[in-house]
């Protein structure tokens, strides 16, 4: 089946047990995402957004349902398996940023790489050429609390760009900044998935953020509400 | 993920906590030097003794009467007063394995030098005495055999009485007077220091025994023998000749049991540096009690500091760091602590055995061997007790390890 799907989710169902009570996360969601695509998800608190965007994230497994990035079978993966996924094939973009403390921009960028096949000595160029593409030049020795928030994210685009993922998830990327610094991210988000085509799933709960992406997908109780195409 | 990469990321992550890496390893460097200082006491008290018994000369041998036992009550070692001087002149003359012997009578005696008086030790002994205990003369002459067949009262002084008695005088041809008897000193013999404990050897003065026992002690057998063996090899012939000698002179019949016995210093020192060794496994063995508290220490901070980064230890796993990976960074971080630990604790255990043998003035000896096992142990104890909290550091749920405050 020759298909441009980069995302493939197929009843994906995640339920967690707390005790006794089961409670039903996801209660089937079926959706495709082309590659180079921006797409946006929104929902109220405990719709699902965050479950959806750990398992799209290969950081946990739906309980039943078929999930596939790039044609291979992730829910079927152990937890070696889905660490090297992590490492490769997806960046992660957080809220509240999530870099190594007293940690440089440059050290913080070569992160991911530590944990690749990359040899040592190719790492630190390719972090340099990260840092670069986000517009940090002259910033990369500088330690993560001497950087602003902005340059703080930035970072973190940066460590999710250097593995030349072929998906970037942010979850609430500009929820811990001005409004200001928060569009100049989402220029940088945008111009990598124009520029370079890297597919990016943001998850939002700030309706002007969404305004970006070109496809909304509104999540409620589990459940796909509906899919807005923007622009329509 | 290989081992540079990961002793790389373990080493940043031990610089950017560069205080309580430190006070991590103080555990293992006080243990591994206290290790290490504890058992270069022990092996140098070991080889001292054993010198002080090289000293005495190895091929010595000491013949002691028996204990003496009346309707079955035993009087302990040495009550006998059967050992006579004809028993020492004959082991000289019948055994072949014997170069010199040397009658012994001890007492204590009031010795007195004009206005100055001391109470020490007066050994009545042979003329062979300083050939038999490997014991120089430093100044004048000890006595000749003539002197001692001819009962003459002349001395030679132990340092420290010289020291006491003289006090820089030349002591050489003065007459001391021991139990108000006049003495001729001849000589002074060489200073051998303190053995072990409160005994000073220099603190004694040796007289003929024939004048001892007339004029000190009013006896006329001998307490015991010195013998000194023609080499070495030969202690153990000279034993058995001594013994065969003595329980025909002492006409004991066959089967019945020694009024006297013959040791020699092997079986002494023997016991002697069986006693340091005991030392040394004891001073050994409390040092590593601090060790091992210093592994608890470890694995303790090492624990505090899985929980402190539990973000950090989400954030990496995030970006693809395997369980694996975790588990090997916490665990080098472990080892590596213990490892520098070891050093420094190498460090400070050789050099606070120098202060000690330096201003305790006890003779240290730091072997490779205590070296070696206290940085083997040091490296077993970073394993043993960083494995467990890496291993909890490696079980995190990522999702969870993101969301820690």
């Amino acid at each position: 089946m020759e298909n441009n799907n980069l995302i493939q989710l197929d009843n994906v169902e995640r339920i967690y047990t707390v005790g006794e009570t089961q409670v039903k996360a996801l209660k089937g969601i079926s959706h495709n995402i082309h590659k180079g695509d921006l797409l946006a998800i929104m929902g109220p608190s405990g719709s699902g957004k965050s479950t959806l965007m750990n398992i799209i994230g290969c950081l946990d497994k739906p309980t039943s349902g078929e999930y596939f990035l790039e044609g291979q079978e992730v829910s079927k993966m152990n937890k070696n398996q889905l660490a090297r996924i992590r490492n490769k094939n997806i960046g992660f973009v957080f809220q509240n940023f999530n870099l190594l403390s007293r940690t440089t921009a440059l050290e913080n960028t070569e992160l991911p790489l530590l944990y690749s096949d990359v040899p040592s000595k190719k790492t630190r160029e390719m972090a340099l050429k990260a840092l670069a593409q986000v517009g940090l030049e002259g910033r990369e020795l500088h330690k993560t609390n001497q950087l602003s928030g902005g340059e703080m994210q930035r970072v973190a685009i940066a460590r999710a760009l250097v593995n030349n993922p072929s998906l970037l998830l942010a979850d609430e990327p500009t929820g811990n900044l001005d409004t200001k610094t928060g569009n100049d991210i989402m220029a940088v988000l945008k111009k990598l998935n124009r520029d370079n085509n890297i597919t990016i799933v943001l998850v939002t709960h700030d309706p002007e953020v969404a305004e970006i992406a070109r496809k909304t997908i509104f999540l409620r109780d589990g459940l796909i509400e509906k899919v807005k195409v923007n622009g329509e | 993920m290989n081992i540079i990469k990961t002793s790389k990321v373990a080493l940043r992550a031990l610089g950017r906590n560069k205080m309580r890496s430190f006070l991590t390893a103080l555990g293992i460097i006080i243990g591994v030097g206290a290790v290490i200082a504890m058992v270069s006491i022990g092996q140098g008290a070991k080889v001292e003794v054993e010198g002080r018994f090289e000293s005495m000369g190895t091929n010595l041998l000491f013949v002691r009467p028996g204990s003496r036992s009346y309707m079955g009550r035993h009087g302990g070692g040495g009550t006998y007063t059967n050992l006579k001087e004809a028993d020492a002149q004959a082991i000289l003359e019948n055994c072949d394995a014997v170069k010199y012997v040397s009658p012994n009578v001890n007492g204590r005696a009031q010795v007195v030098y004009q206005n100055k008086n001391w109470n020490t030790s007066i050994y009545g002994v042979g003329s062979s005495y300083p050939e038999i205990r490997n014991w120089a003369v430093e100044e004048g002459t000890f006595f000749a055999e003539s002197q001692v067949r001819s009962s003459q009262k002349v001395a030679v002084l132990g340092s420290e009485v010289s020291e006491n008695l003289f006090e820089g005088e030349d002591p050489i041809g003065q007459v001391i007077r021991i139990n108000k008897n006049p003495f001729r000193v001849l000589g002074v013999l060489e200073s051998k220091g303190e053995s072990g404990g409160f005994f000073n050897r220099d603190d004694m003065i040796a007289i003929p025994y024939t004048t001892a026992q007339k004029r000190l002690l009013g006896i006329d057998h001998i307490q015991s023998i010195d013998v000194s063996a023609i080499s070495t090899t030969r202690t153990n012939e000279a034993m058995a000749q001594i013994e065969e000698l003595l329980r025909i002179r002492h006409k004991i019949a066959p089967g019945a049991e020694d009024d006297f016995n013959v040791r020699d210093m092997a079986d002494i020192a023997e016991s002697a540096s069986e006693a340091t060794q005991i030392l040394t496994i004891l001073l050994g063995g409390i040092a590593s009690i601090s060790l091992l508290v210093g592994g608890i220490g470890i694995m303790n901070i090492m624990l505090v500091s899985v929980t402190e980064r539990i973000r950090e230890i989400g954030i990496r796993m995030s970006v693809g760091a395997k369980e694996r990976d975790i588990l090997l960074q916490f665990l080098t971080e472990a080892i590596v602590l213990s490892v520098l630990g070891g050093i420094l604790g190498v460090v400070l255990g050789v050099g606070s055995s120098r202060l000690i043998s330096h201003f305790a003035n006890m003779k240290t000896l730091v072997s490779l061997g205590a070296i070696a096992l206290a940085f083997i142990f040091s490296g077993s104890v970073g394993i043993f007790f960083g494995f467990y909290p890496a291993r909890k550091a490696s079980k995190l749920d990522p999702i969870e390890a993101l969301r820690y405050e």
